[in-house]
């Protein structure tokens, strides 16, 4: 609760002060955390130096768990209860899932529309499994540091749509960590290339992961990493490199993978084939089925041949948001490659071919996106001070809103610069009608049925008229976590509704609480000890920045609400004082935090309106 | 300045259609840097509220200044004279005449050589009509003129959307992946 803690740019925060502030890679097949530490952005390792944690979970019947590379080499004997990849069922429903007859898992469709998945721990929702290699990293942050983490910024795929940013904001949570900002992958790609090499211009990132596939156009300008476009394709990755070389194997040996070992078997063995054809051009692969003994030699040209398909969709994509972004291949500078799967030499080759320059490739793919987001951790931690960074990034996909017959009435357009808020009048079609059902879908087809549906909500108690009479403006609201909330007010009227729009896990934020507590619980009385060490912090930040805020700008102030704000501070004083109870600490806290809210948004009002009024006399 | 003034104020851009893009952008970055909520990430959620509203304030005010339909619309507004697009559809026999010759021509027009000309031809009558707007904002001051020129534009707009989406739609054709399994 660190609220009315301005400090002047340029001014460095006491160095007790500096907030241990990490980027955090979640990704499909593996996972990371980095941090600037002495100045330089780096991957943290495990206490075995290891900086790569397998995106994978294990649920043990004894209820204990596996994560990591422990899970990964239990993956073959025990497929059913270790969860590979589940960033791809993030935010999703069963239906969303193509090919999951050729995952081992037993999958659960939820009432909700998300789907979980059955484990001999019972149902695990994929936030929860996320959530577990969260921690992981979390835990290995605090150790390296030795302090509790301030926050973290998250990537995500550039294509994520609304659920799946949301379901990885609410894993998060879960984790206990506090999400600084959610960025986009590519972003902070380019970010860690950017400034690494000081480039200028403009520049395409692509970015092939284990399971999706992101590129984006951004223009760099001085510390500005503006977005211009960018475009993708979820649902498709390395993993499925692997998939269509198993599949191909298969099918050449007429042999069969019947269990969901085999198939887990075969997929890691075409996994290791497809590293070993980055360097060599024929490779043995060889693994035990229950039907026998698979044996194939692959040549790399059989490889490419049986991938082409895949790579074809990244250059589709590719084309597609030049479009967008209305520029010719020939005016990108450079295009940087991220993501293990870029290490294939056919799409090194394929992505050359397209621009016809050599892709720029000098950092370490798999560790790019971690190093930017920490980065951007630091610089939104308040560690440093020097404000260049500035990443103005834009929404994937379009959102809009059900009309009659089924049809979508896109409200913000795709590529917008976000944070944005956009609006458009609808109006009631019945004479008399009180009430108005919203529905909220993202997507660029026309038809609602095409399109992902973020939300349902309804407008009541509009007052009776004519059919066409009402004015009821709807307002999408995009946050710069590219998280969308959607109002809908009758203009006549003043009626309103409003709702932020959350997939339906099924999860109320007190059930997550409550799972917080339960998952990652130690002796009781260390909780409350710390809860009280923590409260009793916060309230004294809260006091300090209080003070020093009506000492800068008091006079914006008058006397009574003056005398209110010094009550609610002498009231916390006491509590902390004489309680040892930790939520009264924090109620306290709340108190004066909610009392101040006004005057910290007038302070805020005049300090951005200083700040822009010097900048232009500057520049006129 | 407030989060009620108007683009150009903001801006600090003369009120006028002559705008240059270079100018325009480097401003908006400017503004940018000092209010992005990224700015105030430390400082708790009702700063972050206020720096969003000037943030999103920024943006829609930059989203119109660029783009010149827009930005025509906006200053007829200013000057009072609104261009009520919906309640105003009455049209030139001329414009319209050839509005449905461009029609017949997209329906007809198959192979991507074409349309691309049809694309070139409706990029050049837009460049004239944003000719005369700029004429009628700047040097005239005749909004009734401007206003014309505005509704005009629309047509001309909607119409090369629908033209760019089936080039796209040409180039999604021929790029669609063979093979495959």
């Amino acid at each position: 609760m660190a609220l009315l803690q301005i400090s002047e740019p340029g001014q460095a925060p006491d160095p007790h002060q500096r907030r241990v502030a990490v980027g955090i890679d979640l990704g499909t097949t593996h996972s990371l955390v980095a941090a600037v530490r002495h100045g330089v952005a780096e991957c943290l390792p495990d206490s075995q130096g290891r900086v790569i944690l397998p995106s994978v979970v294990r649920y043990l019947a004894n209820g204990g768990r596996q994560i990591g590379q422990d899970a990964l080499t239990a993956a073959a004997i025990d497929p059913e209860n270790t969860i590979a990849s589940v960033k791809r069922f993030m935010g999703r429903g069963l239906a969303d899932i193509t090919g999951r007859d050729k995952l081992p898992y037993r999958f659960v469709d939820q009432a909700t529309g998300m789907l979980s998945l059955r484990t001999v721990q019972g149902e695990k929702s994929p936030v929860e499994v996320s959530a577990e290699i969260l921690a992981t990293l979390r835990q290995r942050a605090e150790d390296t540091f030795n302090d509790d983490l301030f926050g973290a910024v998250i990537t995500v795929p550039a294509y994520f749509d609304d659920a799946q940013r949301q379901a990885t904001k609410d894993a998060a949570q879960l984790a206990g960590i506090q999400v600084l900002r959610l960025i986009n992958e590519p972003t902070a790609a380019a970010i860690a290339y950017g400034l690494d090499n000081a480039s200028e211009g403009i520049y395409a990132v692509y970015d092939l992961g284990g399971g999706t596939f992101d590129i984006s156009i951004l223009r760099l300008t001085r510390g500005v990493f503006e977005v211009i476009a960018t475009g993708g394709d979820s649902a498709l990755g390395g993993d499925d490199y692997d998939q269509a070389l198993a599949d191909w194997v298969l099918a050449q040996s007429g042999q069969q993978a019947v269990t969901a070992g085999d198939k887990t078997l075969l997929k890691a063995a075409a996994r290791r084939a497809k590293e070993a054809l980055s360097a060599s051009n024929i490779v043995a692969l060889s693994v035990h089925l229950t039907m026998g003994m698979l044996q194939f030699d692959i040549k790399v040209s059989d490889f490419e041949a049986s991938t082409a398909a895949l790579t074809a969709r990244t250059l589709s994509a590719v084309r597609k948001v030049l479009r967008d972004a209305k520029l010719d291949r020939s005016e990108v500078q450079g295009v940087v490659m991220v993501g293990g799967s870029t290490r294939m030499p056919q799409i090194q080759r394929a992505v050359a071919d397209f621009f016809g320059k050599p892709p720029l490739n000098n950092l370490n793919p798999d560790e790019v996106v971690a190093i930017g987001a920490a980065i951007q951790a630091n610089q939104l931690a308040g560690n440093d001070t020097s404000g260049d960074l500035l990443l103005l990034d834009v929404i994937p996909l379009s959102l809009g809103i059900e009309t009659m017959g089924g049809l979508v009435e896109r409200i913000v357009p795709r590529n917008q610069t976000i944070p944005t808020a956009m609006a458009q009048d609808f109006t009631t079609y019945k004479d008399g009608q009180t009430a108005l059902a919203l529905h909220v879908v993202q997507g660029e087809r026309d038809l609602v049925a095409d399109c992902r549906s973020l939300a349902r909500f309804e407008l009541r108690g509009i007052p009776p008229m004519a059919a066409g009479a009402a004015r009821i403006r709807v307002t999408f609201t995009v946050d710069a976590d590219g998280l969308l909330s959607v109002a809908a007010r009758e203009q006549g009227s003043g009626v309103e509704a409003k709702i932020d729009v959350k997939p339906s896990y099924g999860l109320t934020d007190g059930q997550i609480a409550t799972m917080l507590q339960e998952s990652f619980s130690t002796a009781e009385a260390d909780m409350k000890a710390r809860a009280l060490a923590e409260a009793r912090v916060d309230a004294d930040r809260m006091l300090l920045a209080t003070r020093s805020a009506l000492d800068a700008d008091g006079d914006l102030l008058d006397a009574q609400a003056r005398v209110t704000i010094e009550h609610l501070m002498q009231a916390l004083r006491t509590t902390v004082a004489e309680t040892q109870n930790a939520k009264r600490v924090e109620e306290a806290t709340r108190a004066l935090a909610d009392g101040t809210e006004a005057f910290a948004a007038e302070r805020m009002n005049h300090g951005i309106q200083k700040a822009l009024a010097g900048r232009n006399v500057e520049t006129l | 300045m407030n989060l009620q003034s108007d683009d150009f104020e903001l801006f600090r851009l003369r009120r006028q259609f002559a705008q240059d893009p270079v100018v325009l952008d480097m401003r908006w970055k400017e503004l940018q840097r000092e209010a992005h909520p990224d700015r105030f990430s430390a400082q708790g959620a009702s700063a972050q509220r206020v720096a969003m509203q000037w943030s999103v304030r920024i943006n829609e005010a930059y989203q119109r200044l660029r783009d010149p339909l827009r930005r025509a619309a906006y200053l007829c507004e200013l000057a009072g004279t609104a261009v009520n697009a919906e309640n105003n559809t009455a049209m030139p026999t001329a414009f319209l005449m050839q509005q449905m010759q461009w029609r017949e021509e997209l329906d007809e027009s198959k192979e991507l050589s074409r349309l691309e000309a049809l694309a070139d031809q409706v990029g050049r009558v837009r460049r004239e009509v944003l000719k005369a707007c700029e004429q009628a904002i700047d040097q005239t001051k005749d909004y009734g003129q401007a206003v014309a020129q505005v509704r005009s534009l629309m047509f001309i707009e909607r119409f090369a959307s629908e033209v760019d989406a089936r080039i796209d739609a040409c180039h999604d054709a021929s790029e669609a992946p063979v093979g495959g399994q």
